[in-house]
């Protein structure tokens, strides 16, 4: 299949310097990108390949293509999967009741032709572009944000795989739309189930988890506004700690966040084990959860 | 770097990781824009075209670290000349601190084990990357004698290494001093978080430590053969009844994202079910506005029964593993199932559905079943013909047309009678009789295993060494 860009269309001058470059412009816009993310987002863009971010909920999966979008300047093409997402609603669909009205109008005068309306009736006018095609035609840069693929059906990736190899289209009617220029494309999965070979073969891999220690302290500072030092850092050690109990649901890095937020809002300037307690219900979601960690977190002699 | 790259794509394949043409030729162009100096982004690159599911990721970073160990900055560099002068450098500077605080010592390898435990503590208490990366180097050449060409495994050098090291009582000891230095108590969360600090810090060392030895030893012996000491099974491969410790848990949470897997697959496939039989009636009787003509053919609407599900599953030491598994994987798809029911045995039979009501968390009724189950009649070992016996006289009236019934275990029956009558009874009685054996095929009915005698009146015995077999059954059940 298509591994070298001689053949692909359009060309785009190189986004991004190198991978400390991306991870300096991400954390501008106060994404706090790892290494293995800034290096895959650098790859893509050399290698003109989509990235397939995976990863559990609530770790910034979304949160990256926007932030790549911002710092690239680009326009955020965004299409949420959904059980019975299909072509019409992801590609493009004909304007039915325009080429309708044009056919009305052409019925009066005399003498027109019927090939010509035929002609006429199915050209860029009457096409309704939808978020995929709307990528690969725009002229301004864009980003391209397919949210949690893993929600449709297998047969509906298949829709997908002509876009992500060859950056292109094909429309019956009107031929082969090719990109003008490469968007950066991100999908997203919540790995709720196995994507096809097809799709994750054209695509670069990026897994990402909850945040090291470190990281997450980081976060919580750049995104929680006049937070002291020494809150975050208590935060950030006992979500992981949190973590690392077998719960349903571990806390992700936008409830660490929330917590942070809540806390600061109560005025709390030092965590003990009744603060925690108290506020568990910002980070955790199931009732059983809740109960293990407060269990874990109070006195254990 | 070519025959590099190859090599290493080879063993991957080796190691079970499916890596295609294509994505071998996305890596090669992708360590064209990524200089291999830097190796973490030099790895993400790697990872990223040539492997695409997370749980392939361990045996991933193993295959790389031991054919990339070599590279890089921080060891030996490609061209040799001048190797490890960082960490070396960093080592004598910190070895001098530490003679100027304690009058002098001499050369390099006469320091005390207390001066080096000493030395350790302090890195640790600061958690610094580079002084941790020096002492791990350290600690391998003095503690793991390592001698070219013997042909030991790793884990014997790093046992050595270790033990020398104490590292509990190192947590211990930095335990006391963060208490000293906290003057005063520490709450006991904050107590509980520093030990986890210490815990973290203390894991990472141990890493450094097991990729020095990992470096010594794919600088004495090869990549090639390095790898293939090491080559572990991915998880979805690995036996329940030969998993150590590590691979348990790296099952165990494997586990849950298979079971959300298989709950979304087996909800869609149960809504998008396909067309029934034609239905003959509605057929007829639409067609009479046709004049008799069957012109709209009418279909059954299928309607998938729930099964219910009854599992009897045998937890003497030998298969516990696998009925643990089996029963988490059952509960956690359980609203596939209109009802299940779970029994435990080893040489008496006990009920343990109320467990699993009684609590939502999997693993605390999966506790309880293993201490509170009571399932010891005589001597502790399995007696699946006295277990069945019982089963059949006590719940056997449950048994109906809508059960299917799961018989877990490997049937070594200490030579006990069979009893497989009952078996044949209830497969009378139930929908489907399903045997499922955790042991490979090849060991069946040798020895004390029966498992033809009692397979001879199922609907199928199973073999289910691993999650990916038992994934596939459970999907085919439901």
């Amino acid at each position: 299949m298509t591994t070298t860009d001689a053949g692909a269309p359009g060309s785009t001058t190189n986004r991004f310097e190198s991978v400390q470059s991306v991870r300096d412009a991400l954390r501008d816009v106060q994404y706090l990108a790892d290494d293995g993310i800034a290096g895959v987002a650098y790859l893509a863009d050399r290698l003109s390949k989509p990235i397939l971010v995976e990863g559990p909920a609530g770790t910034g999966k979304t949160q990256l293509a926007k932030s790549i979008a911002e710092i690239t300047d680009a326009r955020l093409i965004r299409l949420q999967c959904y059980e019975g997402l299909d072509e019409s609603k992801a590609l493009y669909e004909w304007n039915y009741k325009k080429q309708l009205l044009r056919i009305q109008t052409e019925r009066g005068q005399q003498g027109e032709d019927w090939t010509e309306i035929k002609d006429d009736i199915f050209s860029d006018e009457f096409l309704l572009t939808r978020p995929l095609l709307e990528a690969i035609t725009a002229t301004d840069p864009v980003v391209l944000l397919i949210d949690e693929v893993d929600r449709v059906e297998v047969e509906t990736e298949a829709l997908l795989l002509e876009i992500l190899s060859d950056y292109q289209v094909s429309i019956p009617e009107l031929g082969t739309i090719t990109a003008t220029q490469i968007p950066l494309v991100f999908l997203t999965s919540n790995n709720t189930r196995e994507l096809s070979e097809a799709l994750k073969r054209r695509c670069l891999y990026l897994h990402v988890d909850y945040p090291q220690l470190e990281r997450e302290k980081e976060i919580v500072l750049a995104k929680v506004p006049d937070i002291s030092e020494h809150l975050a850092d208590q935060v950030a050690r006992i979500v992981r700690s949190i973590r690392q109990l077998d719960l349903k649901k571990a806390p992700s890095v936008s409830e660490t966040l929330d917590w942070a937020r809540t806390l600061l809002l109560l005025n709390i300037e030092n965590i003990d084990e009744q603060t925690a307690k108290d506020t568990l219900n910002v980070l955790l979601k199931y009732q059983t959860d809740i109960a293990k960690a407060a269990k874990e977190l109070s006195v254990d002699e | 770097m070519l025959d590099l790259l190859n090599g290493f794509v080879v063993e991957l394949r080796n190691a079970g990781l499916p890596v295609s043409l294509t994505e071998n030729l996305d890596a090669m162009e992708a360590v064209q824009h990524i200089p291999i100096e830097d190796r973490e982004a030099f790895k993400y690159a790697l990872g990223a075209t040539l492997i695409k599911n997370h749980a392939h990721w361990r045996s991933f970073e193993t295959v790389f670290e031991v054919y990339f160990s070599l590279r890089g900055p921080e060891y030996k560099l490609v061209e040799g000349g001048d190797d490890e002068t960082d960490i070396d450098e960093l080592w004598r500077e910190l070895q001098e601190q530490q003679q100027e605080g304690q009058g002098g010592a001499g050369g390099l390898d006469s320091l005390t084990p207390e001066e080096i435990a000493q030395m350790l503590m302090s890195a640790l208490m600061n958690g610094d990357q580079g002084t941790m990366r020096a002492m791990a180097k350290q600690s391998v050449q003095r503690f793991a004698g390592m001698e070219p060409g013997r042909p030991v495994g790793g884990t014997y050098y790093l046992y050595r290494t270790l033990r020398n090291l104490d590292l509990d009582g190192m947590l211990e000891k930095m335990m006391d001093q963060a208490r000293q230095d906290a003057d005063g108590d520490l709450t006991s969360l904050e107590e509980r978080l520093e030990k986890e600090e210490f815990e973290d810090r203390i894991e990472k060392f141990k890493g450094e430590i097991e990729a020095e030895i990992r470096r010594r030893l794919v600088a004495d012996r090869g990549a090639e053969a390095m790898a293939k000491t090491l080559r572990k099974p991915l998880p979805e491969d690995v036996e329940f009844m030969h998993a150590s410790r590590d691979e348990m848990v790296a099952l165990k949470k494997s586990l849950y994202p298979l079971t959300r897997k298989l709950a979304a697959r087996l909800a869609r496939k149960r809504k998008h079910g396909r067309k029934g039989p034609l239905d003959f009636r509605n057929t007829v009787r639409h067609s009479l506005s046709y004049g008799g003509v069957p012109a709209e053919p009418k279909f059954k609407y299928p309607r998938p029964a729930k099964p219910e599900l009854v599992v009897v599953a045998d937890i003497s030491g030998s298969v516990a593993a696998f009925a643990r598994f089996t029963l988490m994987l059952v509960y956690a798809i359980q609203n596939q199932f209109s009802k299940v029911r779970s029994f435990v045995f080893i040489d008496g039979i006990d009920e343990v559905t109320d467990y699993f009501k009684a609590t939502e968390d999997i693993t605390e009724a999966i506790h309880r079943v293993n201490t509170e189950a009571d399932v010891v009649w005589v001597d502790g070992h399995s007696d699946y013909g006295h277990a069945f016996e019982v089963f059949w006289e006590r719940y056997g009236k449950d048994i109906g047309p809508k059960s299917t019934v799961l018989l877990l275990g490997d049937a070594r029956n200490n030579y006990h009678a069979s009893q497989s009558w009952v078996v044949k009874e209830i497969a009378q009685k139930a929908r489907h009789v399903y045997w499922l054996n955790p042991e490979p095929r090849s060991y069946w009915n040798t020895g004390d295993s029966i498992v033809g005698e009692y397979g001879t009146h199922t609907d199928g015995v199973y073999e289910c060494r691993n999650l990916r077999q038992l994934e596939a059954f459970v999907e085919k059940l439901a």
